[in-house]
């Protein structure tokens, strides 16, 4: 058996979790006019991938980041038209994940600036499939827990959420689909080491490289 | 030159342009149209799209002209050959093409100057950008659920060297269904040009080989329906052909 590493493309999810649909606010007026029916997915593209240990240089003059910490799903086989009831079989494993972004209020418009500056996805090596439920994912700026998030009131669930994305578009082995991220997550300043964790997945330290000369 | 990739004989092969509207293999073997399967001319990496990158199909959508370029990603499930076959599904009630210049980098960049954008340009192709409005909703949008469904993008069939595109901002774009002309534009119309996209884009992420950028549609959209036949063309650089299939054909095997 080939042991699956991260080759293809990482979609993300947003709010996937009771928490950050309660911070947004109302969804119903513009410019959402409705909370989302299908999955709302994002896109981070190959340059954003990197390995732990990374030191990730922020664009242009950006002196904060948001680091919201989730668990991608890495896809051991090609996947198109789950079922909730066979999806967790095309997953070979999943990686912890540090999603970064610049800080971005709305969620209206592709956040391609702020969401996929080289190296604004740290992830982890690849570890067995976890139940997500159980997980909580801690997130350390400068050695002080500043989040601590449980997995456990996901909206859509792992297999559910499989299967309501491939329903229109399939996923390739070595893809990723991180399972959701806070809304305003954590903040971290230029300068900052930062760790995720997760009992029984392992560790990702990263660091925020300080402000380019 | 012309390059393109086909499916042939169990393998996948990269081609030329040869004359009577055949390809050329590596080897010199000819094939004639039919004999072969059309693959992207490129295996994409990253692939950029522009929303309302032209004046008049802003205005056509209701929106005003962006102030930064609206631009959005796409996964490779959603690219295809020239000459496949795009799925309508049954409850679609707007289903549009998109005919696009798509641009393909060829050396790697970041921060790269728009007096030098030019010169990481590998060449050219054409897009068909489909979009399914029906599934339109206003988180990310234009959302993936309308514009990265399995083969809703066709690409190709030419890669065309820039070198033998000497102005890509003064292109005719045009599009038929079923051979009636629907769609006509020119890429000097785009607000944010090639080299202006190359530079923001570069700015904050690292462009590579390979990467696309499909630059943006003009005004004239239209519903296509099972069975039409969609080309999209630019001038000077190729055809590109597409035909709608219902769920029965689609799923069919």
């Amino acid at each position: 058996m080939i042991k699956q590493q991260v080759s293809g493309t990482v979609y993300g999810v947003i709010l996937n979790d009771a928490a950050s649909v309660q911070k947004i606010g109302s969804l119903e007026e513009a410019p959402y006019k409705g909370a989302p029916k299908a999955p709302a997915l994002y896109i981070k593209p190959a340059n954003t991938r990197a390995a732990c240990g990374v030191a990730v240089n922020l664009p242009g003059d950006a002196k904060t980041v948001e680091v919201a910490a989730t668990i991608g799903l890495v896809m051991g086989r090609a996947a198109g038209r789950l079922t909730a009831e066979n999806a967790l079989d095309a997953v070979a494993g999943i990686v912890l994940a540090a999603d970064l972004s610049l800080p971005h209020a709305s969620y209206y418009r592709p956040a391609i600036r702020e969401k996929c500056f080289d190296a604004s996805l740290p992830l982890s090596s690849v570890k067995p499939l976890v139940d997500l439920g159980q997980l909580v994912l801690n997130t350390e700026i400068d050695g002080k827990v500043v989040d601590s998030r449980s997995l456990a009131g996901l909206i859509r669930q792992p297999a559910q959420l499989l299967a309501d994305v491939t329903e229109f578009m399939s996923l390739r082995q070595g893809d990723v689909l991180l399972v959701g991220v806070s809304y305003q997550a954590p903040q971290a300043a230029a300068g900052s080491k930062i760790t995720l964790s997760a009992d029984g997945v392992g560790s990702l330290s990263f660091t925020i490289a300080g402000a380019q000369a | 030159m012309k390059h393109g990739r086909i499916s042939y004989n169990g393998a996948v092969h990269q081609i030329t342009e040869a004359a009577d509207g055949r390809v050329r293999l590596a080897d010199g073997r000819l094939l004639a149209e039919g004999d072969f399967q059309w693959l992207p001319p490129v295996e994409v990496g990253t692939v950029f799209a522009l929303g309302l990158n032209y004046a008049d199909h802003a205005k056509e959508l209701a929106f005003k002209a962006p102030e930064v370029p609206l631009v959005f990603l796409k996964g490779p499930n959603t690219i295809t050959g020239h000459k496949a076959q795009t799925r309508r599904p049954a409850d679609a009630t707007y289903m549009h093409y998109e005919c696009e210049l798509a641009v393909v980098i060829g050396k790697t960049g970041k921060n790269v100057a728009k007096a030098d954008a030019m010169d990481i340009v590998a060449g050219y192709t054409v897009a068909n950008d489909y979009a399914i409005r029906d599934y339109l909703e206003n988180y990310y949008r234009p959302n993936l659920r309308v514009k990265n469904r399995d083969a809703c993008t066709p690409l190709g069939p030419w890669l065309v060297d820039a070198a033998d595109v000497p102005n890509p901002m003064a292109l005719k774009l045009t599009t038929r269904v079923n051979g009636k002309t629907t769609q006509e534009g020119t890429t000097a119309d785009m607000i944010f040009d090639i080299a202006t996209l190359i530079e923001y884009l570069s700015s904050f992420m690292t462009l590579n080989p390979g990467d696309v950028i499909l630059t943006g549609t003009p005004e004239g959209l239209a519903d296509v329906k099972a069975g039409d036949v969609i080309e999209t063309e630019v001038e000077g650089v190729c055809c590109l052909v597409n035909s709608i299939v219902d769920d029965a054909t689609y799923f069919a095997n």
